[in-house]
């Protein structure tokens, strides 16, 4: 802080007042600006996102007839002589992939959020918490790794009929992946259940696992159907794990046992290999990429409307 | 009389040891459910710890990759991945406390505002070989950058944008609205209390936040590989418009290859980053702890 100098006017201080005061009105105004320009990234990030998708997958319509996209049921693009794109032995990988992880993980998720929420001790919630928190931080590539190395040998060892790359062991590994998304926000929407409505239940005597199953539960079901959603939707987008664990054989057949290919690992596949820029091969990924965001939106979208329009207030 | 009502409570009784019995057995099961999560990390770590650690010595950290598994070493990812993450730090950062800043302190609450809103929420959803798809575009192909540093910084910071975003949110809502008033009380501008008194209060929770969200960024793969990131590098960048491989790149490389002793290899470079992740997990969670007693 400057001392007020003796020797100077108060018009002299009035004027130096306003001096500063016009600087800091100009900051004042511009600050705003630039922090809207910041904001305005993420939404260019998104505008960029589906301009991309699009126009690179109209130039993809321009070389392979739309029609044969949806209705073909074969993906055979590395053919020279006459390569087919027919999206669903695709979208089939993908499902594959997601029914197992979402059998695997929405039992396993739901029954240790219930765990949790219901039953567990704060001490046992203490440990159990880091525990779900490194699961879901480890990286998908290490899950792919453990798939690939440890979950498909055990297998092959029960089921010696089942191939190296299979939809069963990484399905199971996406499904791990997964439990924590599901545990967590539906461990925060059975808590989130104010305490009274379990005593209450409680007192009239129902067990804990009345209570749980035929007060708490139905109070949280918007919120754990989202959790559910939202595990899934993570499960098509999954790359690495399939990339690794599931082969790259694009698969209209109804198998389990054999390798597959799903949207997500088909993109790495020509991204990993040569296909030259503008080629078809090339534009393909953007019209599979397109398939992937369309089918992810849908279910967030799901997600924020299931926990909008089904929410219980109290 | 007397005998019914004996009979009766009987019943009741045995209907309540069934019901006993059934809380009983499904809280065995949850419980199972619970350890078996527990367990798939201890198996896990396990497997990648005795498969891995044989191959951690010196010459790992000092050797690039080679076709000979025994003196492939890892140094070019490592000094890649923290030159990727000296891109993805600072670009994540001020674009997510700017954007968390003006959402917060500055928007009205207008269509504009809940729209940018849903957008951030909706890209936090979108998967990460999207990212890289938009990266290859606009990144490698428009700018012109090609497959380098700078590309793929940027295509990751962008990935992780969301989660740095509501995450400073969340920090600069928490902020008690009495230190804001009683800055504006002794005459401080608008920016002068966001950037003297909000701001210091909400860093350990951006920080937390922020943390997490790029150790998110250190062990993705995916938009990497479609960026067109290589994974045989046997040089150091010296620049950011250089290519240069990353940690998960040269790890998913020595994963595909058939050979056990490149899976070993795999296992030696998840050990090196899961050892950084869990040091960054550690730091997100001292800074909560030793912040969170205000």
């Amino acid at each position: 802080m400057k001392t007020p100098n003796q020797d100077v006017s108060p018009v002299q201080q009035l004027l130096e007042k306003k001096y500063n005061g016009g600087f800091l009105n100009r900051r004042e105004k511009i600050i705003p600006i630039v922090l809207f320009i910041m904001a305005a990234v993420s939404v260019l990030t998104t505008v960029g996102i589906v301009l991309t998708l699009i126009f690179e997958t109209v130039t993809f319509f321009k070389d392979v007839s739309i029609v044969e996209f949806f209705t073909a049921t074969e993906w055979y693009p590395f053919s020279n002589t006459d390569p087919v794109y027919g999206i669903w032995p695709l979208v089939l990988g993908t499902l594959k992939i997601t029914l197992i992880a979402s059998l695997f993980a929405i039992p396993i998720g739901l029954a240790v959020a219930l765990y949790l929420s219901e039953y567990a001790s704060t001490r046992t919630r203490k440990i159990m918490k880091p525990i779900l928190e490194v699961l879901a931080g480890v990286p998908t590539i290490v899950y792919g790794f453990f798939a690939l190395t440890f979950i498909t040998p055990v297998l092959r060892e029960i089921f010696p009929s089942l191939e190296l790359f299979n939809a069963i062991s990484p399905g199971i590994v996406v499904g791990i992946m997964i439990i924590p998304t599901i545990v967590s926000l539906s461990e925060d929407a059975l808590s989130s259940v104010p305490e009274p409505v379990r005593h209450g239940a409680l007192a009239m005597g129902s067990t804990k696992w009345e209570t749980a199953s035929k007060v708490i539960f139905p109070a949280a079901l918007s919120g754990i159907l989202a959790s559910i959603v939202l595990g899934v939707s993570r499960a098509i987008g999954e790359t690495m794990i399939v990339s690794i664990a599931a082969g790259s054989t694009p698969s209209a057949a109804l198998d389990l046992t054999s390798s597959l290919q799903t949207m997500t690992s088909y993109i790495v596949q020509v991204t990993t290999g040569d296909a030259g820029f503008g080629t078809t091969i090339y534009y393909s990924i953007y019209s599979v990429g397109f398939t992937l965001f369309v089918f992810t939106l849908a279910m967030n979208m799901l997600a924020q409307f299931i926990s909008k329009r089904f929410r219980e207030e109290y | 009389m007397e005998n019914t009502a004996r009979v009766k409570s009987e019943e009741m009784v045995g209907r309540i040891d069934g019901r006993l019995m059934k809380n009983k057995v499904i809280k065995g099961i949850f419980l199972a459910a619970t350890a078996f999560t527990t367990i798939i990390l201890m198996v896990l770590l396990y497997r990648i710890i005795s498969q891995g650690a044989p191959y951690l010595s010196w010459d790992f950290f000092q050797n690039f990759a080679s076709r000979r598994p025994e003196q492939a070493g890892i140094k070019a990812a490592v000094i890649g991945t923290i030159w990727m993450m000296s891109v993805v730090i600072p670009t994540a950062a001020i674009l997510g406390v700017g954007t968390a800043i003006y959402l917060e302190e500055y928007a009205k609450k207008s269509a504009l505002t809940r729209w940018i809103q849903m957008n951030i929420s909706n890209l936090a959803g979108v998967p990460s070989v999207v990212f890289g798809l938009l990266g290859l575009t606009i990144f490698v192909r428009v700018f012109g950058f090609g497959n380098t540093i700078i590309a793929a910084g940027f295509t990751m910071a962008l990935l992780v944008l969301p989660v740095v975003i509501v995450a400073s949110q969340e920090a600069i809502r928490a902020v008690p609205n009495e230190l804001k008033e009683a800055s504006f009380g002794l005459g401080a501008t608008k920016w002068q209390t966001i950037y003297r008194v909000v701001l210091p209060y909400a860093i350990p929770g951006i920080a937390t936040g922020s943390i997490l969200a790029f150790s998110r960024a250190i062990g993705e793969t995916a938009p990497l590989i479609v960026v067109g990131i290589p994974t045989f590098v046997a040089f150091l960048p010296s620049g950011y418009l250089d290519q240069f491989t990353a940690l998960p790149m040269q790890i998913y490389n020595w994963t595909s290859r058939p050979q056990v002793e490149f899976h070993n290899l795999a296992a030696a470079g998840i050990i090196i980053l899961l050892a950084v992740l869990i040091l960054m997990n550690s730091v997100a969670v001292w800074i909560r702890n030793r912040f969170q007693a205000r």
